[in-house]
């Protein structure tokens, strides 16, 4: 109840119909026998201040109507058997907050022409006050994220989240992968040294073996026969301003997603049975049960 | 020109069937379709067409370096006499400019062999570029072979393929003599027997169906002619 009184009053847990206090507030005593005592000015001075943060929220919420949008997204229900597993996501889109917040910064310093590109990254980790270790947030924040995602995606895989009705949940998800996967591929270039350089190579390389369309795909990303000057600037308009916008757009539905659906509850947990229900008569002979789990169980 | 519709007024002079079917609003007689109906085709049509030419030359900009073929160009690397027919001598040259080292390449380079069977009086240019996925190959000396050291890609004296993951022989340079001088000019890849093609990409097949699997890119030069 303390911390409930810390929450400005439109982002409260709405209660629940015919449980408010409002019923059973105590009636407002006699003002003759005990009138109330006049506060004074500092303590009235102080009831307002206080009162300050719900004032500018309340003056948002009536122009937005946001608090019945935010209310129902922080305090909607979440199945029984939640558990640490249903982080991961959360994880995954906390590692590309990280991503993006360090990239900009990262791009204040570094500049991707193909003669100054390697000398601003050594400027970046040997000059710049934090520079390595914003550097380094970056470049191994890229692998981390890259590990949240295969393991955000094998929870929902293996605890079944992906079927009916969440289906298209997975498809952007998947997407989701593969700019993952073009992020960290063409970030790998930007430092421009020999193993940047060779592993661009190898990559595209690969990409041209795909038959008919390989060696035309392999032509656009490098901008030309031969990986060039323009191939680094091409790698670096798609890193920071092509993928990031799409990846942004589609974590917006992807989490709209979660929260008009809900979660799935693990795969081990059962809805109860009634108290009073029906002994359920046995299947056909044959029949073990539909798939869903809603069968009888032994 | 007014039809037959223009001269009928509301549902005046239609039939009693037409009569009881009435036409939905907005609807005009003589019209194909309905005002709204209009408007909504126009407006759709002229935003798509809007939408189009921002599009359109924005996916052609960045799509238009692959119909790209750069400026041809030649390098001396050395006298003719520094070369000689039964080893090779390493050649490094720029083959994108502007770019600094990144634009350099290695070559291999010899005199034509009468014991191989090649055409006599012509410099033969092997690049050092793997045909399995693009690293850098060497010369040892010793083996008389090119040697991969990523993969474990073997390739005899001439750059034909024999042993490892490679799936063609080794590139070449165009080559020729000016003034005593050897240039190397642009990339060529090669078939199984040497037969020269466009510049493919590592890791692509050359000959026979693959020539259409692989289709060669505008951006690359035409093969020299004979071979």
């Amino acid at each position: 109840m303390k911390l409930d009184s810390l929450i400005p009053a439109p982002l409260r847990k709405p209660a629940k119909p015919g449980e408010g206090n409002g019923a059973t507030a105590p009636a407002p005593a006699d003002l003759k026998t005990a009138p109330p005592e006049r506060p004074s000015d500092a303590a009235r001075l102080g009831e307002r201040a206080k009162e300050a943060p719900s004032d500018v929220l309340a003056w948002v919420d009536q122009r937005t109507a946001a608090s019945g949008f935010l209310t129902g997204m922080l305090f909607r229900k979440v199945p029984k058997g939640t558990n640490w597993f249903y982080t991961l996501g959360s994880a995954t889109l906390f590692a590309f907050i990280v991503q993006a917040t360090t990239g900009v910064f990262l791009a204040m310093f570094y500049t991707p022409s193909t003669t100054q590109a390697y000398a601003s990254i050594s400027h970046i980790n040997n000059d710049v006050f934090l520079g390595q270790f914003v550097h380094g947030m970056h470049k191994w924040g890229s692998s981390v994220m890259v590990i949240l995602v295969f393991l955000h995606m094998g929870r929902t895989f293996f605890f079944g989240a992906y079927k009916y009705p969440r289906e298209l949940n997975w498809v952007i998800g998947v997407v989701l992968l593969i700019l993952t996967m073009t992020m960290a591929f063409t970030g790998y270039l930007l430092p421009f040294d020999q193993r940047s350089f060779w592993a661009s190579v190898v990559g595209i390389n690969i990409n041209g073996t795909g038959p008919v369309v390989g060696p035309y795909l392999s032509d656009f990303l490098r901008a030309g026969p031969e990986l060039g000057a323009t191939t680094l600037s091409r790698f670096y308009a798609i890193h920071m301003l092509l993928v990031p916008g799409a990846i942004i757009a589609l974590i917006g539905a992807h989490m709209y997603l979660v929260v008009k659906l809900g979660t799935t509850a693990p795969p081990w947990v059962h809805a109860k049975k009634p108290k009073n229900a029906e002994p359920v008569a046995p299947l056909e002979a044959g029949v073990e049960g539909n798939g869903n789990g809603a069968g009888p169980r032994s | 020109m007014a039809d037959e519709a223009d001269k009928r007024n509301g549902t005046e002079g239609a039939s009693p069937a037409e009569r009881l079917q009435p036409d939905p609003p907005g609807y005009f007689e003589g019209e194909s379709m309905t005002r709204r109906r209009a408007f909504t085709v126009a407006a759709q049509g002229l935003g798509g067409i809007a939408g189009a030419a921002i599009v359109l030359p924005a996916v052609g900009f960045a799509v238009a370096p692959i119909f790209h073929r750069g400026k041809e160009r030649w390098e001396a690397v050395g006298p003719v006499g520094d070369f000689v027919e039964d080893t090779y001598r390493q050649v490094v040259f720029t083959e994108t400019v502007g770019i600094g080292d990144a634009g350099k390449v290695t070559a291999y380079v010899r005199k034509s062999s009468k014991q191989l069977g090649e055409k006599p009086g012509e410099i033969v240019a092997v690049s050092n570029r793997c045909a399995h996925l693009g690293c850098p190959v060497r010369f040892v000396e010793a083996a008389g072979n090119f040697i991969c050291p990523c993969h474990g890609g073997v390739y005899d004296f001439q750059g034909k393929r024999i042993g490892g993951p490679p799936v063609r022989p080794l590139d070449q340079f165009q080559a020729r003599v000016r003034n005593g001088q050897v240039e190397l000019g642009p990339r060529y890849s090669v078939t199984s027997q040497l037969e020269p093609v466009r510049a493919r990409d590592p890791g692509e097949f050359t000959g026979g169906v693959w020539e259409y699997l692989y289709p060669p890119r505008p951006s690359t030069f035409p093969p020299p002619s004979g071979g």
